[in-house]
């Protein structure tokens, strides 16, 4: 049995990024879907420090990955609190609905 | 001290009555300015002859610091020799009877009076600032100062059109001559480093050979800054050129005609050659200039003054012709004359106008004297005073111009120099114009059959003792001043008089000379006056008709006279015009066009462009998520290429 190298958590990674990144602009419908692509894009972001960390024996990315956990979830309550707001104004979080911020 | 409230008075005077005038009313602010004046006259003339009769030093009286700016000092000083102590005793005595005389003159006018009495106060103030000066920077204030009253107070009835254009005219006008007197003043400062009268004159010798670079040229600089303090004195004195203010002024009320137009402000020019006769006594061509002006004015305004019907014209332009008397005098070196003739100009000319104010109120506000005619019996203490005024100005001895005036020919002739020929030639014709003009004036006026229309015949009154009182003194004034100042001002004591106030060269014996005139000389003016006299009385009071008839027969002469030489409409045609053409065009293309279209341009840009640009932000979140993520790829690869 292969054991699980550096290179395995990076692909992973990797393809958690590409979804996420995807799921922001191949999604016309949904704000709450948009905000879980940007949460994954962001644990990719932290698989990655974590892999480099065990694999460098270094603590510092573990670090990095918890300042991105209290930043990410920080995000994600504000996100959530905005589209609570704008429904209640609007009745709808429809993307193609969210067009008032032009010129 | 006395001398310094003789100047402060007036300003204390102008003060309560300009501001405080609203709250405490016209009796009261007329008042305080007629106290205000009352007490500058009395500390004048007591400044003046404390001076002149032994027992006064001549003085200067610092006050304070006006500008201290690196090597350039001017301070606010009082000079106190007899030239200025001169001045400010005539100024403050004929001010004072103006000021009482237009308590009457002014007391049916239709707005509060505080403030003409304000405007008169304030401008004997700025006079007296003028004469008292002991630098170029304090005597171009008060010139300044009563520059401004002048135009206030032509202006005073601001609701007569004709008034609001006489008084941006002459402001305009003296603006002219006033740029070629900063540029001397400044010159001077360059010349000698100071405007301190004292450093100038102690050190004039010593620049006599001093030029200055123009257009490729090396100029004398003394001749360069005489010829620009003249041009100066001739915007302010009406002198041939930049006259044309001064009849247009007559707009103003008859008392500011009196004080400014004839007693004080209009001489200021002639102040300014006899104070800086130090300075001019080494500029010859530059006095020649003088010259020829002066005496080319005293013919022009004496021929004009031939012709015209309005009264106050009449002695506008007599003033403007005896101003031109003062300069020949200045011009040929005599300054003591030409200040003799200012000092008697003033009472007479004082006299003259305030009589034709009198005349002016008696017929219901009547300027035009082909409407009057036969009020001798009517008024005739106005009369009767305007008869004294009309002799001493003619010179008919001994009245107070035969001295100064005849004095002033014998200097022209006494001068020697082609310029002196001209001049005394120049001022013989106009001494017979004179007399002719004032006797016209006096027949039209007084004599002959009454013209006017019976309801005004029937409104004819002598003036209120209020002005007539000071119609009397000046009066009395204008009979004595020439026999009692003669002898001080240009007889044997001259020079112990003035006490090097005013300075003339020493190869310049004019003033000597003066006592040795040929009998012919000395008899030609009166001899042309009188002739004046009955030419006046042959076509005004013998024959009437004849004035008409030579009109007609000589139309082009006649228009010629009439219109003032055409000066108005050549300035018109010449400068007036094209300048607001210029203005106009500037207005429509520069203004309009250019300072205006640029900032609207350019905003309408800006407008259209963010009109573009807005179109940009769809508001669609899915694009800008979308760009978002482009942008940030854009950037990683450009990051790997190029690091």
């Amino acid at each position: 049995m292969t054991s699980v190298s550096l290179t395995h958590y990076l692909i992973v990674s990797a393809i958690m990024l590409v979804i996420g990144v995807f799921g922001i602009f191949l999604n016309r419908k949904n704000v709450i879907i948009m905000l879980m692509a940007i949460e994954l894009i962001l644990l990719a972001v932290n698989l990655n420090l974590v892999a480099f960390s065990a694999a460098l024996n270094d603590l510092a990315g573990q670090v990095m990955a918890m300042f991105v956990l209290t930043v990410a979830a920080a995000e994600a309550a504000i996100g959530l609190a905005i589209v609570l707001v704008y429904f209640r104004n609007r009745g709808s979080i429809q993307v193609e609905d969210v067009n008032l911020m032009k010129g | 001290m006395v001398y310094a409230i003789a100047v402060f008075a007036p300003l204390a005077g102008a003060l309560i009555s300009g501001l405080l005038g609203k709250a405490i009313g016209d009796r009261a602010s007329t008042g305080a300015s007629i106290l205000g004046m009352l007490i500058a006259a009395v500390c004048g003339s007591y400044a003046f002859f404390t001076l002149v009769m032994g027992g006064g030093e001549p003085d200067v009286v610092d006050l304070s610091t006006w500008i201290e700016a690196g090597k350039f000092h001017v301070s606010w000083a009082l000079r106190y020799d007899t030239l200025a102590a001169a001045m400010v005793a005539m100024v403050t005595f004929v001010s004072m009877l103006i000021h009482v005389y237009s308590i009457g003159y002014m007391a049916h006018d239709k707005y509060p009076r505080y403030r003409f009495f304000a405007y008169l106060s304030l401008f004997s103030f700025s006079m007296l600032m003028l004469v008292t000066a002991d630098n170029l920077a304090q005597l171009f204030f008060g010139w300044e100062g009563v520059g401004l009253c002048s135009y206030l107070l032509i202006g005073y009835w601001y609701d007569r059109p004709a008034a609001c254009a006489a008084a941006i005219k002459a402001f305009v006008v003296n603006r002219i001559g006033d740029l070629p007197f900063a540029v001397g003043i400044a010159l001077i400062f360059m010349t000698f480093g100071s405007v301190e009268f004292s450093s100038i004159f102690g050190n004039v010798t010593k620049h006599g050979a001093d030029t200055y670079h123009l257009f490729g040229r090396d100029l004398p600089m003394l001749e360069l800054i005489g010829f620009l303090l003249f041009f100066g004195a001739m915007g302010k004195s009406a002198q041939l050129g930049l006259h044309v203010w001064l009849p247009d002024a007559m707009e103003g009320p008859t008392p500011v005609s009196a004080l400014i137009h004839a007693a004080t402000m209009v001489t200021a020019g002639v102040f300014l050659m006899a104070r800086m006769s130090p300075l001019m006594e080494y500029a010859p061509y530059a006095l020649a200039f003088v010259t020829f002006i002066g005496a080319s004015t005293a013919l022009f305004a004496a021929t004009v003054g031939c012709c015209q019907n309005d009264i106050k014209r009449v002695i506008a332009y007599s003033t403007c012709s005896q101003l031109g008397y003062m300069f020949v005098a200045a011009g040929v070196g005599a300054y003591q004359v030409s200040i003799f003739h200012l000092m008697t100009h003033a009472f007479f000319k004082a006299l003259l106008f305030l009589s034709a104010g009198s005349v002016i109120h008696a017929m219901s506000d009547e300027q035009d004297m082909r409407r009057m005619g036969g009020l001798a019996k009517l008024i005739p203490v106005t009369c009767t005073v305007m008869w004294i005024g009309n002799l001493a100005l003619a010179g008919i001895p001994p009245l107070a111009g035969s001295y100064s005036k005849d004095a002033i020919i014998s200097a022209a002739y006494l001068a020697h120099t082609n310029i002196g020929v001209y001049a005394f030639v120049c001022t013989i014709l106009a001494a017979f114009l004179t007399a002719f003009y004032s006797w016209r004036l006096l027949f039209m006026t007084f004599h002959g059959k009454p013209r006017a229309d019976q309801h005004t015949l029937e409104h004819v009154h002598e003036s209120p003792s209020v002005m007539l009182v000071p119609l009397l003194l000046l009066a009395v004034g204008a009979i004595v001043a020439g026999y009692l100042l003669n002898g001080w001002f240009i007889g044997e004591g001259q020079a112990e008089f003035w006490n090097h106030s005013i300075f003339n060269r020493p190869d310049n014996t004019i003033m000597e000379q003066l006592e040795h005139v040929p009998a012919v000389v000395d008899y030609a003016p009166l001899v042309m006056a009188i002739l004046g006299i009955a030419l006046a009385w042959v076509m005004y009071i013998r024959q009437p008709n004849l004035p008409r008839a030579l009109a007609k027969r000589f139309p082009v002469i006649y228009f010629f006279l009439l219109n003032k030489w055409y000066f108005d409409e050549l300035y018109d045609r010449v400068i007036v015009r094209p300048y607001f053409w210029l203005a106009g065009f500037s207005w429509r293309v520069g203004d309009t066009t250019i300072i205006d279209g640029v900032p609207n341009g350019l905003a309408a840009i800006a407008a259209g462009g963010s009109r573009e640009a807005v179109k940009i932000q769809t508001g669609s979140l899915a694009a800008y998520a979308f760009v978002m993520l482009i942008g940030v790829v854009v950037l990683i690869g450009v990051f790997m290429f190029f690091r």
